[in-house]
């Protein structure tokens, strides 16, 4: 799997220049399909069921991207990347967008020449052990080994937080979750550390997940989001404001069971702009009017994708925190639908 | 012949470069060499533009920056505060290593090998022939993977340890504990040292320098009194005292100690550490490449006519002996050229260490820092170039080696 790289990288050398200059709406909708770069499998955000279907809160975004361009929430071709290959693909046009609990970074945006147009899970960098270490604080694991995986902000800020705190500690770098995770039973390593909502994921993915524990520590700033390539911003547009229009219907209260209802009624205006009975902004990103109308009764509002995949009723049971609208506490909020 | 016997008066023509059959095969070549370089040129300046066009043109200026990460074995001083250049000299000395220690390894499997599959034992020739079609026809990924796994899974992780009734216990007297993260044993040190680790080491090379200059002397002494009285005085005490003693002195007079290994907290403390995925790696390329080794060496001896052992044998020598001094001398001319191909493979198939978390050039330059500074195209770049210079200096060293040993035509 880290090949892959490679043959990104022999992608890259031959890629010709004009196809990736294009505007990638028009060859998606030329292709008919989404090229939706996701995880090689995190529980929550981008795993495969028992059926071998995608499923979770990024695989989502994905469908409703779909559904904002073909109407269509099938319309996706899931490219499963890891951590370590995710940027490649992205810049050499194997996936059109990364929804791949991607952190939103200075040199990621500009140095590597990902555009992230908004963050869907604002997240944190946390710790888990085996329950029988008896550790209670991260600030406990001076000397430990660590099981993180390549090519992550996680190896970065592991670097700092140890560094910070005086300790020491031993990586153990790994290709992707599932070798990380087998390593982590096996006791290779004390301290498996990721973003805390793939912990969680992580974690409920143990036979028994009461003998591991995450520590309460918060190692980091992880703001997840979806990338897109530099220089198209139409494309960036119409990523940018599908996720808007998601998180806008939740704070006007409109669900995948009452939205049609709401566009016939037409009678609050910011509802009518967003479900575009009025305003006619879908045409302005190159879509359809009605593009949140569809998607919204497709897939579901912001807190109902949320609610579904990785909320406090699924095994994952994360908790809404900074992830609820600004009005209820928490720092979701989407620039208005004008 | 009529051809070569016609005189050379007749004028050059273009046309001849294609007709004439003297010129058509360097005509072809020139061609064919002009179009590779122009689909060579297509491709690079392709490359080039394209990422000049993505606002990514070439640029190694990443090296110097600060790489952020930490690497689990540096054999030079290193932490997350140092430069990408510096995390990929970590990487490359690892790389190195596991090479070294692989081709040792994997030497001394095919000379064993080689040997005892000619043997007349038929459960040993047997033997040896199962484990060489086992390795050798299973991808060395595989086996890399395999003994990672033996040891992350079947060797008890360093908790196992802790407690009064322990589950496991160190190995060795106490010395040496073995755990699903690595081996740990007694790592040497000088109490009183020399001022300086570079200090000791010159020393202690110096003096057995000097101890294999007197047995060289002493050798020649013992050769000229034969010569002179027809008998060979024994050198085999003197030898060996001026090999060991000067030295044994001098580890006392540095004060030579070993730091065991202890438990403190999550992992072993103190001695040294060898690593699971170094011992994974290591152990991996070596059974692998020692199949090909061990064929090598049957090749090579079988290779030597059986009427030089039986001359040996004719006169006396013992058959540890002939092999020693009379076959296996002969073999190696056959030996060496294939070996060099089989040190070159396993240098190249050390990259796949990366799967079990080995901090090898892959690992660091082709893999986090690839990833952290996002250059694809100059990681892979420097990436071939080091792996090509580390091939050809490997196989120039072993060239060279093999003009050495081969036998002088006269
Ligand atoms: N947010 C961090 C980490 C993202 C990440 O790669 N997380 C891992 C751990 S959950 C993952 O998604 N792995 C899934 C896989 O192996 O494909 C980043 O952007 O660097």
């Amino acid at each position: 799997m880290k090949r892959s790289i490679f043959a990104c990288a022999a992608v890259a050398l031959t890629m010709t220049g004009g196809a990736l200059a294009a505007q990638t709406l028009d060859a998606v909708k030329e292709r008919g399909e989404l090229n939706c770069g996701i995880t090689e499998g995190t529980l929550g955000f981008s795993a495969r069921d028992a059926n071998g279907v995608h499923q979770g809160f990024d695989v989502e975004f994905c469908r409703a991207l779909a559904v904002a361009i073909f109407n269509d929430a099938d319309a996706v071709n899931y490219v499963e990347l890891s951590s370590a290959n995710r940027f490649t693909a992205l810049t050499a046009g194997n996936a059109d967008v990364l929804y791949r609990t991607t952190t939103w970074t200075l040199t990621r945006d500009v140095d590597l020449k990902t555009n992230f147009v908004g963050v869907n899970y604002y997240d944190g960098q946390a710790f888990m052990v085996p329950a029988e270490l008896g550790v209670s604080s991260a600030l406990e694991l001076d000397g430990a080994t660590v099981c993180i995986e390549v090519g992550t902000t996680t190896e970065l800020n592991l670097a700092d937080y140890f560094r910070a705190n005086g300790m020491e500690y031993q990586p153990l770098p790994v290709g992707g979750t599932t070798e990380a995770k087998a390593l982590f039973e096996e006791g290779a390593c004390d301290v498996y550390t990721t973003d805390g909502s793939a912990l969680a994921g992580v974690k409920a993915s143990f036979p028994d997940p009461s003998a591991y524990v995450i520590l309460p520590e918060v190692a980091s700033k992880e703001p997840l989001g979806p990338a897109v390539r530099h220089g198209d911003e139409q494309w960036a547009d119409v990523v940018r404001w599908v996720q808007n229009a998601l998180i806008e219907a939740e704070e006007y209260d409109i669900t995948s069971e009452n939205a049609a209802q709401l566009a016939e009624s037409g009678s609050i205006p910011a509802v009518n702009r967003i479900l575009g009975v009025e305003g006619g902004l879908g045409e302005m990103l190159g879509l359809e009017n009605d593009f949140a109308l569809n998607m919204i009764t497709k897939v579901g509002n912001y807190g109902e994708i949320f609610a579904r995949t990785i909320g406090e009723s699924t095994p994952i049971g994360l908790p809404r925190g900074l992830n609820a609208l600004y009005t209820e506490g928490g720092i979701q909020y989407a620039p208005p639908f004008r | 012949m009529a051809d070569a016997a016609a005189p050379p008066s007749e004028a050059f023509r273009l046309s001849m470069l294609i007709y004439d059959s003297r010129y058509r095969s360097t005509t072809i070549q020139i061609v064919v060499l002009i179009l590779f370089l122009l689909g060579f040129f297509w491709l690079a300046n392709n490359a080039v533009q394209n990422l000049a066009a993505l606002g990514k043109p070439i640029n190694f200026g990443f090296l110097s920056q600060t790489s952020g990460y930490d690497i689990n074995q540096t054999l030079i001083e290193y932490d997350s505060t140092y430069s990408h250049g510096r995390a990929t000299m970590v990487g490359l000395l690892n790389t190195l290593l596991v090479a070294f220690m692989g081709c040792v390894t994997a030497t001394l499997i095919g000379l064993v090998g080689g040997v005892l599959r000619l043997s007349n034992n038929w459960l040993v020739s047997r033997l040896v022939t199962l484990y060489v079609e086992i390795f050798r026809n299973v991808p060395v990924l595989l086996w890399i993977i395999v003994c990672m796994l033996s040891i992350t899974s079947t060797l008890p992780g360093p908790r196992a340890f802790r407690g009064d009734d322990p589950e496991a216990s160190m190995i060795l007297f106490g010395n040496v504990a073995a755990t699903n993260r690595g081996i740990y044993v007694p790592q040497p040190f000088f109490e009183s040292g020399l001022g300086s680790a570079g200090m000791n080491f010159l020393v202690m090379a110096a003096v057995i320098i000097a101890g294999i200059f007197f047995v060289r002397w002493n050798n020649k002494r013992a050769g000229e009194i034969q010569v002179q009285t027809g008998d060979r005085p024994n050198t085999f005490w003197v030898n060996f005292a001026a090999m060991t003693v000067p030295f044994i002195v001098l580890m006392f007079v540095m004060g030579l100690s070993f730091e065991r290994p202890e438990l403190r907290g999550f992992n072993f403390k103190g001695g040294m550490q060898i690593q699971a995925p170094l011992i994974g790696v290591w152990l991996g390329l070596s059974l692998y490449t020692g199949t090909y080794i061990v064929e090598i060496v049957r090749s090579g001896i079988l290779s030597v006519s059986k009427g030089q052992s039986e001359a040996a044998a004719a006169l006396g020598i013992r058959p540890g002996l002939t092999m020693s001094l009379v076959i296996l001398p002969q073999a190696l001319r056959v030996i060496i050229p294939q070996l060099i191909s089989q040190y070159l493979n396993l240098t190249k198939n050390s990259s796949l260490g990366v799967a079990v978390g080995y901090a090898d050039l892959v690992a660091t330059l082709g893999t986090t820092t690839l990833n952290q500074s996002g250059r694809e195209m100059e990681t892979i770049l420097l990436l071939m170039a080091i792996y090509l210079t580390i091939s050809l200096t490997i196989s120039g060293v072993m060239n060279w080696y093999n003009r050495s040993v081969q036998l002088v035509g006269r």
